[in-house]
């Protein structure tokens, strides 16, 4: 059975149509990769998943585990396993990572109904996890993003991540910004969560990350759909040719 | 009940007889006076309270002062007319069978707020003022007897001084009169004049020289009848080279009748002296749409009297329907420190026109006010800060920092703050901004799976952490669920 199941989705972003009939399928354990000109509706995808205000479904389906995602609201998707690390992870002055990733965790579980874990134990799962990141405990400490560089809030998406152990994830260019060591870091920590019954999207411009998280599938997005599916191979491929062709089919 | 009753009875026997010796319990046979303000009414109180000439002789002036005041009218709000002669001024404590049976009668509301700050069944039977239930959470405090006498010992021992106010004036009329309507004379505003005619009791605390008070004192510890909390009074002295932290009001939200409440707190330092003051205020706020709710005209005022002292006022304000209050410190002896550190929290129809003035007298003064203001629903809210720079305060410093916050858009966010300097070398630094809660923050929030109140709250705590900081520990973990409770429903 499918996880996530995208079926003819439409959505419009303040009046303007942004996706125009996107059909995408992934099994569990299966890393797919998503690349496309600027402005082509990649974010947007991720948005319209993730529930964000805004971004209005017009129309199509999506089922993610076998339930109706689109009947979900934004915390609920979040809840039963969807995960978008941010192109543009947000700041939050005053409140400390811990703190935040605390009660992000402590929602989850309460949804599952399992016992939410005290400060003590969370730290400690908390600290094991920033470890594998290369992040240490005064960063952790810090508020969220805030005098993060670029390179450190996508490392700190990254951990969020882990943390939050989701069945789907969708990356939305966490390898932009990246130096050549902190890409390697951030693809190690979404390849220690790769599992057979989780699935990965990855939205990006570069191959390089491709490298590292060697994709199922790539497809591209262009003009709000998906115009062309392949293997890895396909990463390379566009990587010598650009999205020419698919822009002016558009 | 049983065991809460227990305690109260082996706490009174602690003090020998009927009467907690340190005076925790005002426990006179009441007798109670109509409805109405006159002057009967004041020396009725006065008598009731067998106090000295000297007392009945200034709250009759401050009642001949308060009947030729105006109303202040220069804050923004927009107060309804009070009929000051359809309040009670010295009542009865509701009978038993007038109070609700059991907790199945309280306002499911109330209940569930109480439920989310996690308050223990017992202690939401006192608040909620059920029939049977103790007049005051002693258990909330007094764990066990030993508690309550260790904290007792320990104060005795230190020499400090901590009671009900009207029982300071029988057992220290010397320090009462010397202090009492030092910071706030009996003519200072409208609200302090009433306060000073009739005001049934408040706390008394004096700390002598050189001791550091060892624990927090807290309004909690001290045992009141029903209805004082209207009209209380409070004096606070440090004498030369003391410390005392002193925390004022919960976080549950007391059941309340009294729609006016015009309390004046006094505060004192000496040479070296610190008093750090903490108050939590979440008095009924009434209903969305504004209906009920208590009117909250609060005097607070500090004097640094001595050199190097220092008086430091911290304010969470979520509740009343309106709230006028400035916190202040005269910063009198030369090198003094005054700060105000706040958060005020408006949601539906609230109004507050809350700030501080710090006036600078002495050499070297310095002070820092750190104000953030949460306006959400349809309510209004103003920082109103008044620093002056007298010519004698040589290098003077001032920082203030004024951040409000708007969620909706339907709120409104004011700042008006008042600079006056007369001394040159003195210095002025004011930074204020104003933004809205936003809406990538939020999402960020959500697309981690916290429920939208969970996310405001935490965002808003963010936003207050500075003052949250300093906060005692004991108060801060409240005061924090109950930042997120006061804006329920302002999102969505
Ligand atoms: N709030 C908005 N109002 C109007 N147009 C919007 C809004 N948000 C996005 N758009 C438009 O929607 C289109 C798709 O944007 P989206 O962010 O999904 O692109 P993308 O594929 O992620 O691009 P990039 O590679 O640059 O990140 C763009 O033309 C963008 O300008
Ligand atoms: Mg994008």
């Amino acid at each position: 059975m499918s996880l996530l199941e995208i079926k003819d989705l439409q959505a419009t972003v303040g009046e303007k149509q942004i996706l125009k009939g996107l059909n995408l399928t992934l099994r569990p354990g299966e890393v797919h990769a998503i690349m496309g000109p600027n402005g082509a509706g990649k974010s947007t995808l991720g948005y319209s998943l993730a529930g964000r205000d805004g971004y209005e479904v017009t129309g199509g389906s999506v089922t993610f585990d076998g339930k109706d995602l689109l009947e979900m609201d934004p915390s609920e998707r979040a809840n039963e396993g969807l995960f978008l690390a941010f192109q543009y992870p947000v700041e939050i002055p005053g409140v400390a990572g811990t703190t935040f990733l605390k009660h992000a965790l402590n929602a989850k579980r309460r949804h599952h109904g399992e016992e939410e874990l005290d400060g003590l134990e969370f730290v400690k799962f908390l600290r094991g996890k920033a470890k594998e990141l290369g992040m240490n405990d005064e960063m952790l400490k810090r508020p969220v993003n805030v005098g993060f560089s670029g390179g450190e809030k996508k490392r700190n998406e990254t951990l969020q991540m882990s943390v939050l152990e989701p069945k789907l994830a969708v990356l939305d260019e966490t390898d932009s910004g990246l130096d050549i060591d902190a890409l390697r870091v951030v693809a190690d920590g979404v390849n220690r969560l790769r599992s057979p019954d989780r699935a990965i999207l990855v939205i990006t411009h570069y191959q390089r990350l491709l490298d590292y998280l060697v994709p199922d599938f790539v497809h591209v997005l262009a003009d709000g759909k998906i115009v062309k599916s392949g293997d890895k191979s396909l990463a390379l491929e566009l990587e010598e040719k650009g999205y020419a062709e698919f822009v002016s089919a558009a | 009940m049983a065991a809460t009753t227990e305690t109260i009875e082996q706490v009174k026997e602690l003090g020998g007889g009927d009467k907690y010796k340190h005076g925790f319990v005002t426990d006179i046979e009441m007798e109670f006076a109509p409805k109405g303000l006159n002057e009967d009414i004041v020396r009725f109180i006065s008598a009731k309270k067998e106090e000295p000439e000297w007392l009945l002789e200034w709250r009759l002036k401050a009642f001949e002062r308060w009947k030729t005041m105006p109303e202040p009218d220069w804050a923004k709000l927009d107060v309804p007319p009070i009929d000051y002669n359809d309040i009670y001024y010295f009542a009865a404590p509701k009978r038993d069978e007038d109070k609700p049976q059991s907790l199945d009668e309280v306002d499911p509301k109330l209940l569930e707020t109480y439920a989310k700050l996690g308050i223990p069944l017992k202690e939401q039977e006192v608040l909620a003022g059920v029939a049977g239930a103790p007049t005051v959470a002693v258990d909330a405090v007094f764990d066990s007897v030993s508690v309550a006498t260790t904290y007792r010992k320990t104060l005795e021992e230190k020499g400090i001084i901590f009671c009900s106010i009207s029982e300071a004036v029988h057992t220290h009329p010397e320090l009462v009169k010397k202090y009492l309507g030092s910071v706030v004379p009996y003519s200072d505003n409208k609200h302090a004049c009433l306060n000073s005619a009739v005001f049934t009791d408040g706390s008394f605390v004096y700390i002598p020289k050189g001791v550091r008070c060892p624990m927090e004192l807290s309004t909690y510890f001290r045992i009141n009848a029903e209805n004082t909390g209207q009209f209380e009074r409070t004096l606070i002295v440090a004498d030369e080279g003391s410390y005392v932290s002193y925390l004022e009001g919960c976080t549950a939200p007391q059941r309340d009748e009294n729609q006016l409440h015009a309390a004046v707190v006094e505060l004192v330092t000496l040479d070296d002296a610190e008093i750090k003051y903490s108050t939590v205020q979440n008095w009924y706020p009434g209903d969305e749409e504004g209906r009920g709710g208590i009117y909250n005209f609060v005097t607070k005022r500090g004097a640094c009297r001595g050199r190097n002292s220092k008086i430091s006022w911290t304010q969470v304000e979520t509740g009343s329907a309106i709230t006028w209050k400035y916190p202040s410190c005269i910063l009198q002896g030369d090198n003094s420190v005054g700060e105000f550190y706040s958060v005020a929290i408006t949601n539906n129809r609230q109004q507050a026109d809350t700030g501080t003035k710090m006036i600078h007298l002495g050499k070297n003064t310095r002070s820092k006010i750190i104000s953030k203001g949460i306006s959400a629903g349809r309510s209004q809210q103003t920082y109103r800060g008044l620093v002056r720079m007298s010519p004698k305060a040589e290098s003077a410093r001032n920082y203030t920092q004024c951040d409000s916050l708007l969620i909706g858009d339907q709120c409104g966010a004011h700042t008006t703050p008042y600079i006056e300097s007369r001394n040159a070398s003195a210095k002025v630094e004011h930074e204020a901004t104003t933004s809205k809660i936003s809406e990538d923050q939020l999402f960020y929030c959500l697309q981690r799976g916290m429920s939208e109140e969970d996310a405001v709250s935490l965002i808003v705590n963010g936003f207050c952490k500075e003052v949250m900081q300093t906060l005692p520990m004991e108060f801060a973990v409240e005061a924090q669920k109950l930042i997120g409770i006061s804006l329920e429903g302002s999102v969505g």
